[in-house]
């Protein structure tokens, strides 16, 4: 199938999300679609799967133009999406999940459903039980599952999204043979969606890179890395010369950590970041950065090694109640020895015995929730423990995992100052916001609600929300939506911190802001650290190679 | 008591939960649809109502016609319970998918109006005699030794409650409708994604649902606990409510758990009758600690182990059977993009 893009743009509002992009696949081959967060590949792939109309622009389908109604009508005509998040159904079994939507029959037909998911796994290398709950199955299972349910409802184009993002290094030699197969054996077309510039130098015969909404052009694979990078970053990283600072004594050290999530694991990390220094992580998202700054807030607990803030790792505290359920089990247990002997006794009758027992569970039972409420109360998470010891957080998620939406700029001053007070303060924590406010050139009152607040400004109130002084400082995108202005006033404030003796570490999509604003930069590549580089001696080809994920010295 | 007795007794059992079994059965609807109705009390209550009024004034019509029997009253008073509990189910889910209110507070709000409304409407109508469904035993089941006379000497209503218990569950298993539907209240956005029109699916099974509630409450006024009285049957929707979770969000297994909740009820007055000295509200709570012990049970870490040490062959069908999950997106309004 011939499938040809001219002119496709797409504009939410001001935003151009595509901004005239035109191009041709050819049956047979594999295209790469490269880009940051934020590009518009997704919006691109979105509205060739079916998924949103573009503003304007034409998609030609062996020459005929076609518009697509939903999804469901692209795969009518050959186009399928398999999305990094498997559009599936976890609580269904493999066969229910495979059948919804697959016929308009009354009837469900499992044995062919099971004869088709079979048939076509097999032919494929998949190993698929039909019979188990989707919810049981690995990311990488369950998309070789709508994979082959794509096929079976006669996808010729397929567009994978970054599918090999939290599957296993097996499953992704079994998913690449299939794709080569699929374009060598019965000249389908794909578009590989990706972060990864091995993969896309791997698979590919062609890669198109976007940048902002625009087509920053075509290459044909091989291509070296480097042009990738610089397509896809802009050619204009410049470096400006900073002051080197003394750094002091360590404040935070990783000693071969492994952080492990659902879709990633990082493996043995090893940093040390001193009083006063900034240390960049860059890379591609989703490459790990995140999971490291999470583990050293104490959000995510490492599976192996240490994350030592001050010398001490970040443990919690137990709470010195955690005995309560163990003293209503003892409890009850006595009283039912107690019983059984005074039936047996003949003190007792059989209902007296059943009424001292049901007596006895009441008393357990409530001892237990005084003490499940008594132990939540007095223990303490890691991350509570992070932030009395000096550290503070900036998640990327703003009214997400930052602030808190439906309260004021004043309620989250409350609730950020380290003394909690019983009753509060009102008249000294607006002053208090006040003086933030007009420190971090916030636009809004100390009423102002979080979510009336511009992005860039609820970017502004979250920093403005961090105490001082602080030992360390982890950052996500600190800049992201600020204008130059605003971006370098914070970063000012950041430096009086780091001669306050904060050490900083932050992770950056900009690299850019990662060149100029650090001391030394670590890469992250598919969960794995680079060795750490110091600024001053590397150089833009560099970090292009360690972005790619390939380990240059 | 002798075997008679017991066997009086059960079949007694099965009659009282019938009811339960309709309510049930179309609230489980409904949620698995990703709806949760919450007006079940207020909307049995105004269905109890209105059903039992309705057979009442058409029988009386019809009589002047020269018409007489119960059979037409009694259908019209169900047709008309049906659309009441149809009408405010869908209310629930219009002001969830149109007006994105909450399906919580929407419910809650309604199940207390829908409840005055009833009294107030049948305040002249209280404590008189109507038209009732007629005993029909069917003749050669009813003579199966102990199964035909539990089972098979009720009424039409009860027969018929039966059998779309059966058919909820292959329409529900064995039908692509059926899987449709789940997939719509498990998830939603994948549904939208293969073509599947979420929001008309929604609506549909609600009004069924609904449909099936009302005629619960008429199951009552109509056939179980005639008549009508203020807050007749209170309290009975929210008990259906409790057994849907109980019965996991399955239709065969919520029936079973409205023949449990009959059960025990009936164990409790038995057990009242052995044990005089003992308060019978003591006896009253008995059948929600086990409710409540069950359901801790069925959600602990003993049932895996349980699967765990279970022969091989057994184990797949074991779990499967004691899954308890509510459906993923229930009580979530769905947003086409």
């Amino acid at each position: 199938m011939h499938i040809e893009l001219q002119d496709i743009r797409k504009y939410f509002g001001e935003v151009r999300a595509n901004d005239g992009i035109s191009l041709v696949f050819e049956p047979g081959r594999i295209y790469g679609l490269l880009g940051e967060n934020g590009a518009g590949k997704s919006t691109l792939m979105k509205i060739l799967s079916g998924y949103q109309a573009p503003t304007s622009g034409t998609i030609l389908l062996d020459g005929q133009p076609v518009s697509f109604s939903s999804p469901s009508d692209a795969l009518r005509k050959g186009i399928g999406m398999l999305y990094q998040d498997p559009q599936d159904f976890p609580p269904l079994l493999v066969s229910e999940n495979y059948l919804l939507a697959y016929d308009d029959n009354l009837l469900l037909d499992f044995p062919k459903a099971e004869e088709e998911l079979r048939g076509l796994g097999e032919r494929f290398g998949f190993h698929i039980d039909p019979r188990v709950h989707v919810e049981t199955l690995t990311l990488g299972e369950r998309q070789q599952i709508e994979l082959v349910r794509l096929l079976a409802l006669g996808a010729e184009f397929l567009i994978l999204d970054e599918p090999t993002t939290g599957i296993s290094a097996e499953q992704k030699e079994i998913l690449f043979n299939t794709m080569r197969r699929l374009v060598n054996e019965e000249q389908k077309t794909i578009i590989l969606v990706s972060h990864k510039l091995e993969e896309v130098q791997e698979l590919c015969h062609e890669v198109a890179v976007l940048r902002r909404g625009k087509l920053m052009g075509t290459k044909d694979i091989p291509c070296p890395n480097t042009e990738l990078v610089r397509l896809m970053f802009g050619q204009e990283l410049k470096r400006s010369e900073r002051v080197p600072f003394q750094t002091g004594e360590t404040v935070l050290r990783v000693e071969d950590a492994t952080i492990q999530t659902y879709r990633l694991t990082v493996e043995g990390i090893d940093l040390e970041l001193r009083e006063g220094e900034v240390l960049g992580l860059a890379g591609l998202e989703g490459s790990g950065q995140r999971l490291l700054l999470q583990a050293c807030a104490g959000l995510l607990q490492p599976r192996k090694g240490r994350i030592l803030l001050d010398g001490k790792p970040l443990e919690g505290k137990r709470s010195p109640f955690f005995w309560t359920p163990w003293l209503a089990l003892a409890f009850l247990a006595f009283r039912i020895v107690w019983a059984a002997i005074q039936f047996s006794s003949g003190q007792m009758s059989g209902l007296e015995m059943a009424g001292s027992i049901a007596a006895a569970a009441l008393i357990a039972g409530t001892i237990w929730l005084i003490g499940s409420v008594l132990i939540s109360w007095t223990s303490q998470t890691p991350y509570h423990e992070f932030q009395q010891r000096g550290g503070g957080y900036v998640p990327a998620g703003r009214l997400e995992e930052g602030l808190v939406a439906g309260l004021t700029l004043t309620e989250h001053m409350v609730l950020a100052s380290p003394e909690h007070t019983f009753i509060i303060d009102w008249n000294r924590a607006r002053e208090e916001i006040n003086r933030r406010i007009q420190r971090y050139n916030i636009i809004g009152q100390p009423d102002t609600l979080v979510e009336e607040l511009s992005g860039g400004n609820q970017q502004r109130a979250m920093l403005a929300l961090l105490n001082s002084p602080l030992r360390v400082l982890l950052l996500e995108h600190p800049t992201r939506g600020l204008d130059v202005t605003s971006a370098n006033w914070i970063w000012e404030l950041f430096q009086q911190r780091r001669e306050e003796g904060t050490a900083i570490m932050f992770i950056s999509a900009d690299l850019d802001e990662i060149l100029e604003r650090s001391d030394r930069i670590a890469v992250f590549s598919g969960g794995v650290m680079s060795r750490i580089v110091q600024t001053s001696e590397t150089s833009v080809e560099e970090l292009g190679h360690l972005i790619g994920g390939e380990q240059h010295e | 008591m002798n075997d008679a007795q017991i066997i009086r007794l059960l079949a007694s059992v099965i009659a009282q939960s019938a009811p339960l079994m309709l309510a049930v059965t179309g609230e489980t609807i409904t949620e698995r649809a990703g709806v949760i109705n919450l007006s079940l009390d207020g909307t049995m209550l105004l269905a109890a109502m209105s059903g039992f009024v309705v057979a009442l004034k058409s029988s009386e019509a019809l009589a002047t016609r020269g018409i007489d029997g119960d059979l037409l009253p009694v259908l019209i008073g169900f047709g008309s319970a049906a659309l009441i509990g149809a009408t405010a189910a869908l209310l629930v889910a219009w002001g969830s998918i149109r007006l994105k209110q909450d399906q919580v507070a929407i419910g809650f709000v309604l199940t207390l109006l829908l409840a005055d409304i009833a009294n107030f409407l049948g305040q002249n109508y209280t404590r008189m005699p109507g038209p009732s469904v007629k005993h029909l035993p069917i003749p050669f089941l009813r003579d199966i030794p102990i199964i035909g006379p539990i089972f098979f000497e009720h009424d039409l209503l009860i027969y018929l409650t039966f059998v779309i218990v059966g058919f909820s569950w292959w329409w529900m298993y064995r039908t692509q409708p059926g899987l449709r539907m789940r997939g719509v209240g498990e998830r939603p956005e994948s549904a939208f994604v293969r073509g599947v029109k979420v929001n008309q699916i929604r609506y549909a099974y609600t009004a069924i649902g609904g449909a099936l509630v009302g005629l619960a409450g008429a199951a009552y006024s109509l056939d179980i606990k005639l008549g009508w009285s203020d807050n007749h049957i209170l309290g009975i929707g929210w008990i259906a409510l409790a057994i849907v979770i109980f019965g996991g969000w399955r239709p065969v297994r919520g029936a079973l758990g409205a023949v449990l909740y009959g059960v025990t009820k009936t164990l409790a007055t038995q057990l009242q009758q052995s044990f005089p000295e003992v308060p019978v509200v003591l006896f009253n709570t008995l059948q929600w600690l086990l409710m409540l012990g069950v359901l801790l049970l069925v959600g602990s870490n003993a049932i895996k182990r349980l699967v765990d040490i279970a022969p091989k062959p057994l184990q797949r069908p074991l779990a499967r059977a004691l899954r308890v999950a509510p459906p993923q997106a229930l009580g979530q309004a769905f947003l086409e993009d």
